[in-house]
């Protein structure tokens, strides 16, 4: 989007709006300079050196790539199954008409409203009632429940611009339910599901509070960072990790942003 | 003859509501045949039933004999032009049209080539590399048309195609599909409220109302002969006689129809049948005149040929009409 130039700004506006910006960057801007100071117990500022020597301790140290593993695997199986589910659940809702319908959209976007903490404790509790024990499952579940709301988001948003007929005319020209999904909902929803999965992803892979309540000994990459930092150890490693975690969530959350933004023409053309 | 599309007391319910209830149906082969009714008659609901997105709530449905309840659309040998066209904005125009050669398999030459073809039929050679958004509304319905005929249906479903194209693109639509329908000898089945239409085009007309048909036969059948009060108003307009009016006239028992042009001013000569009144209102219309009178407390409307003089409202005036213009309707 391109802005028209309208009046200007007065100084103290674009003051207080840069202000704001720093402060809300300028503290991550830290985090990656740590990363490469040669102090390893305190954070003293400015760093007395900097250093990559960080970089190759951190490759060296098998529970940061055990956690790195678990979370990518975490978070890949949780948006798979949103992928499923919220996808389903999209096209029940926006595509029919049936008793309850309101309730079930409302139950289904819930999870992310609650607070983490209500999520991770219910669940705790549930799994424990159950005599599920808590393992790798048990966090894919806890992700899957707030995963599913962001595929549901952005699928339910498209399904609604799809024309119900087009479902119809491919039925009507001989397709089975198969290849209409195929060959027409999917390029038409494809973008929505894409950005709702990265969206999921990355909330999956920084997720620590439905973990804290929902792993057994396993960690994953945030509640290993957690941990870390209680230990005046080898420091910047935790810094390093972080810096990890930024890209790896920062970017599918860009790509996402892109996606969607052109949606209403790819979408909207037949009309 | 096998008939290509049969009815048999098919209904179609809706919880409470009786979308299409009880409706019997014969449809040749080779007919271009005409569903009229107003809006939520259960025109459209027919149609659906035929092309599969419905089934019937009970009765008995077959398409050149073979049951259809329980036959998916992607089973039925039929297609169907949608009212909003229906056309997939992803695709090209080409790959819209050969869609339905795709999904059964055929080859990729000889799809592209079907799908030139039926594009060429439609009038719209070399459009093919084109997104329907990039198309005019008579465009996108030729295209409709191009989808839906690629595929050689046994039955090609119309549900309102015309509705959104202005009238002089209408007119020339309804020419080239009359056309087409009389080459390619497929049953066209065709759903309009629009009464001009549906008379114009089709070889027979269904009048619907609530869901029942209330008269089946040629347009010019149900013009001259309308079944019902319904039918005689919906389809152009008609003055109805009542019961007391006819048996003043000695016409017998009974309600009756009678077209406005059928009627002339001037008193009755030789078998012709006279009416007094007094002029109540006329209007110009241009080649046809039409003038309102009170007859004994009826309003007659006489559509009259531009030339005659029209009474000044509040003047008394005869008017006649001939024994067989009269119609007797069997239910009122």
């Amino acid at each position: 989007m391109r802005s028209e130039h309208r009046a200007k700004a007065p100084f103290g506006l674009k003051l207080a709006a840069g202000l704001g910006l720093l402060f809300l960057h300028l503290p991550i801007l830290l985090i990656f300079l740590y990363a490469f100071t040669t102090e390893e117990k305190s954070y003293r500022f400015p760093p007395p050196g900097l250093t990559l020597e960080w970089l190759a301790v951190t490759w060296g140290r098998a529970d940061v790539w055990a956690a790195l593993t678990l979370s990518l695997k975490v978070a890949s199986l949780a948006t798979a199954i949103a992928l499923v589910l919220g996808t389903l659940c999209a096209a029940a809702v926006s595509r029919s008409a049936f008793f309850g319908r309101e309730v079930v959209s409302l139950l289904v976007i819930l999870p992310i409203a609650l607070p983490g903490i209500i999520t991770g404790i219910a669940l705790r509790s549930a799994f424990s009632m159950a005599d599920i024990p808590f393992s790798f499952f048990t966090i894919v579940l806890g992700h899957a429940t707030f995963c599913i709301v962001v595929v549901y988001n952005n699928a339910v948003a498209r399904f609604r611009r799809l024309s119900g007929s087009l479902v119809e005319a491919s039925m009507d020209l001989g397709a089975d339910g198969f290849q209409t999904f195929r060959y027409v909902i999917l390029p038409n929803i494809g973008t929505s599901l894409l950005a709702g999965g990265m969206l999921a992803f990355a909330l999956s892979f920084d997720e620590v509070i439905v973990t804290t309540f929902t792993a057994g000994q396993q960690s994953t990459l945030p509640i290993w960072m957690l941990q870390e930092l209680i230990r005046p150890r080898q420091r910047p490693v935790t810094n390093v990790v972080a810096m990890i975690v930024v890209l790896v969530t920062l970017l599918p959350i860009l790509a996402a942003f892109f996606l969607t933004r052109d949606g209403d023409s790819i979408a909207g053309g037949g009309k | 003859m096998t008939a290509a599309v049969l009815f048999q007391s098919v209904s179609r319910h809706f919880g409470a509501v009786r979308a299409v209830d009880g409706v019997d149906l014969s449809i040749a082969e080779g007919e271009f045949f005409a569903m009229l009714g107003p809006s939520g008659s259960g025109k459209t609901t027919c149609l659906r039933l035929i092309a599969g997105f419905e089934q019937p709530t009970s009765g008995h449905i077959e398409i050149f004999g073979e049951t259809a309840e329980g036959v998916p659309p992607y089973r039925r040998n039929v297609n169907t032009v949608f009212q909003d066209y229906a056309l997939f904005p992803h695709l090209s125009i080409l790959d819209n049209v050969a869609y339905g050669l795709m999904v059964k398999g055929v080859g990729k030459a000889e799809r592209r080539r079907a799908a030139e073809e039926a594009l060429a039929m439609v009038a719209l050679p070399g459009y093919g590399a084109r997104k329907p958004g990039q198309l005019s509304g008579g465009q996108r319905q030729r295209v409709a048309l191009a989808r839906a005929l690629v595929n050689r249906p046994r039955v090609l479903l119309l549900d309102e195609p015309l509705g959104a194209l202005d009238l002089k693109l209408r007119e020339q639509m309804q020419e080239e599909l009359k056309t087409l329908q009389k080459t390619l000898g497929l049953t066209f089945v065709f759903v309009t409220h629009d009464q001009g239409e549906a008379l114009s085009m089709a070889d027979r007309v269904a009048v619907f109302h609530d869901g029942k048909v209330r008269q089946v036969g040629t347009p010019e059948e149900i013009y001259r002969r309308p079944r019902s009060r319904f039918v005689a108003d919906f389809v152009g307009s008609s003055n109805i006689l009542s019961p007391a009016l006819c048996a003043a006239l000695g016409l017998g028992a009974g309600t009756a129809s009678l077209r406005p042009e059928q009627i002339s001013l001037g008193p009755a000569t030789g078998d012709r049948i006279g009416l007094t009144g007094r002029a109540v209102s006329a209007s110009f219309l241009g080649p046809v005149n039409r003038l309102t009178a009170d007859c004994g407390g009826e309003r007659i409307v006489a559509a009259l040929p531009a030339g005659v003089a029209l009474p000044a409202p509040g003047a008394e005036v005869t008017l006649s009409f001939d024994r067989s213009a009269l119609h007797l309707m069997e239910d009122a």
